[in-house]
């Protein structure tokens, strides 16, 4: 379970340097109208920041908390919290696999080996070229096409050993 | 990926309210769904409907939570302050954070008919007079987010959100809230912490949210199949709603079953409530994959306990299976075979509730874990003795009252039944040699 977490970050003590994009900033000054209090666009404004980098820099914590005004604690302390938002580097795409009972039963652990045995890694571990990240999911909720799994935003069921191959080549 | 209800036959709206607009195609623009009968629950609720009468007919539907807990949804909303001297601000949203495993029903609904859920949301936001609607959604769903996004865009262009709907003097909105995962977030509190940009933490009761939510005013939390039932209830009556479950049993309505697992056939099939696991199992999902047996079967997602093939003669509704030991939860069932080790099975659902355990109390975070590792060790067959008694202790220490939320009594569910049904499978993991060494954590 730890090695596959990607949430865990240390906040150094010197504030890193980052700029905010300013469609970001204007993004989540959108999604603050949605709610009565600024701090409910958090996630919103993580996932802004996700969006454009692939993962959540230590500097946009702080920028966020700006934004948003509130400490950049409470803004670790959620981006810490959700498993969707990375607080380290992850590779072009991210490959997400169902570990829950639906996949279990039919047979995701065979699929995995055999991601795991294509890209040479393991779960938690992003490839050297850069091009995967692998980690475990909780149910997808498509339980009747398992084993599932989603790479970035597509959901693929009924993944086998056999599709595995085909599958990985069409996100270079 | 699409998914689409697994029945073959053409569906009447008197008797599968829910799927019975669903094609081959999803059912997306709104002028599509109005020639469908789609907003006229609207129109009916806003024009000739008194809010209290809404609330009202939908308490005499005895419509239940189905999201897994069975609460009559209109006694849910019965409880939030109403009238000049309740707040200005009042909240609905929606909990489209379906991740029990084993549970993938309301995926369909949105992803194939987003305006439903949106009807729902207008009719019940207007029961509530509510000021603003959420729909919590789990951040995984992505072809539901830019649907249902896309769907409420045309919502409001025909005039059924913002401000003065229909001429009432109403104004409400609705909002799609992506998460960013985490399973504890469909608890309703924890849901509420997370919407207002917090870690998913459960929150004591009371005050119940219907009181103190969100921000903390009056909120009321729905289940997505719940509120897809309320355009219809509006439309035919409470008496019609009573009528749906065919006499199979005392709850109304009608019910998204479904199968995972190891039958020939798994989907999604809108039933009659009360429909019993053999009919769902043989006549819906043609019976086991060819070559296996049923050993035992989870009614309704990962926290429910198992049953057994004796039980498949049961009407799933909620006081039936609660009687005999289970709970339906969200009745989608999970089959499993013959050829599973049941200590591997049970392994599998612990470590997803060890994992998503959000850690705020203490006998759930530290007692999952331990549940894993002394499962690993028994399947392992290297359990030592004593192991079988420390698992049925944690089904006590974890058990109902003793945790914030139902999150770790819902993980010892599936635990205490497999204790009870399968002792011998985990008496054949006690390594008896290791018993008298030392053995190092």
């Amino acid at each position: 379970m730890s090695t596959a977490d990607m949430t865990t970050s240390v906040i150094s003590s010197d504030r890193p340097r980052f700029e905010l994009h300013p469609d970001d900033r204007a993004a989540i000054e959108h999604d603050i109208t949605h709610y009565a209090d600024s701090r409910a666009a958090s996630i919103d404004a993580l996932k802004v920041v996700q969006k454009r980098h692939g993962w959540v820099p230590d500097g946009a914590i702080y920028a966020i908390g700006e934004v948003l005004k509130i400490p950049a604690s409470d803004v670790e302390g959620v981006a810490t919290f959700y498993n969707l938002i990375f607080r380290q580097p992850v590779g072009r795409h991210v490959i997400t696999i169902c570990d829950s009972i639906g996949c279990f039963l039919t047979g995701y652990e065979e699929t995995l080996a055999a991601i795991k045995q294509r890209l040479g890694i393991e779960l938690g571990e992003t490839t050297p070229d850069n091009r995967f990240t692998l980690l475990p999911i909780c149910c997808l909720g498509a339980c009747d096409k398992g084993p599932v799994l989603m790479i970035d935003d597509d959901t693929h069921g009924n993944v086998g050993i056999a599709d595995v191959d085909k599958l990985l080549e069409q996100y270079a | 990926m699409s998914a689409t209800n697994s029945s073959a036959a053409p569906l009447s709206a008197e008797t599968h309210p829910l799927t019975y607009r669903l094609g081959t195609e999803p059912l997306l623009d709104i002028k599509a769904y109005e020639a469908l009968d789609g907003y006229a629950a609207v129109r009916k609720a806003l024009k000739e409907m008194a809010p209290a009468d809404v609330t009202q007919l939908v308490k005499d539907s005895n419509l239940r939570g189905r999201g897994g807990a069975g609460f009559p949804a209109g006694v849910k909303w019965s409880l939030v302050p109403m009238g000049p001297d309740a707040p200005k601000e009042k909240y609905l949203v929606c909990n489209a954070d379906e991740m029990e495993p084993g549970t993938f029903k309301d995926r369909l609904l949105m992803e194939q008919l987003p305006h439903q859920l949106i009807e729902a949301m207008i009719v019940v936001g207007y029961a509530l007079q509510a000021s603003h609607g959420y729909i919590f959604l789990r951040g995984e769903y992505v072809v539901a987010y830019k649907r249902l996004n896309d769907a409420l865009a045309q919502a409001r262009t025909a005039g059924y959100l913002g401000d003065n709907i229909l001429g009432t003097g109403w104004n409400y909105d609705v909002n799609v809230h992506s998460g960013a995962g985490r399973y504890i977030c469909g608890e309703e509190t924890a849901l509420i912490n997370s919407l207002e940009g917090r870690r998913a933490n459960p929150r004591a009761k009371p005050p119940f949210p219907q009181i103190a939510g969100l921000w903390g005013k009056p909120t009321v939390v729905n289940n997505v199949e719940t509120l897809s039932n309320i355009p219809h209830i509006i439309l035919r009556g409470a008496d019609w709603f009573k009528g749906l479950s065919q006499g199979k049993s005392p709850d109304s309505g009608t019910k998204l079953y479904g199968i995972s697992g190891c039958a020939k056939r798994t989907g999604v099939w809108e039933l009659p409530i009360g429909t019993t696991g053999r009919e769902l199992l043989y006549e819906y999902g043609g019976g086991m994959a060819d070559g296996y047996e049923l050993k035992c079967w989870l009614p309704g997602g990962a926290s429910t306990d198992f049953l057994l093939p004796e039980h498949l003669d049961l009407a799933m509704d909620y006081d039936t299976i609660m009687k005999n030991g289970s709970r339906m939860g969200t009745g989608l069932i999970t089959v499993i075979d013959d050829k599973q080790n049941i200590i591997s099975v049970v392994r599998n659902l612990e470590q997803f509730f060890a994992r998503e355990s959000c850690g705020w109390c203490t006998p759930c975070r530290d007692g999952l874990p331990w549940t894993v590792k002394l499962l690993q060790a028994i399947e392992r067959g290297e359990g030592a003795e004593g192991d079988i008694e420390i698992l049925e202790q944690l089904t006590r220490q974890l058990g109902p009252g003793k945790t914030f939320c139902a999150h770790a009594p819902g993980a010892m569910e599936p635990l205490q039944s497999a204790l009870k049904f399968f002792r011998g499978e985990f008496e054949r993991g006690i390594a008896k040699e290791l018993a008298t060494q030392t053995v190092t954590g």
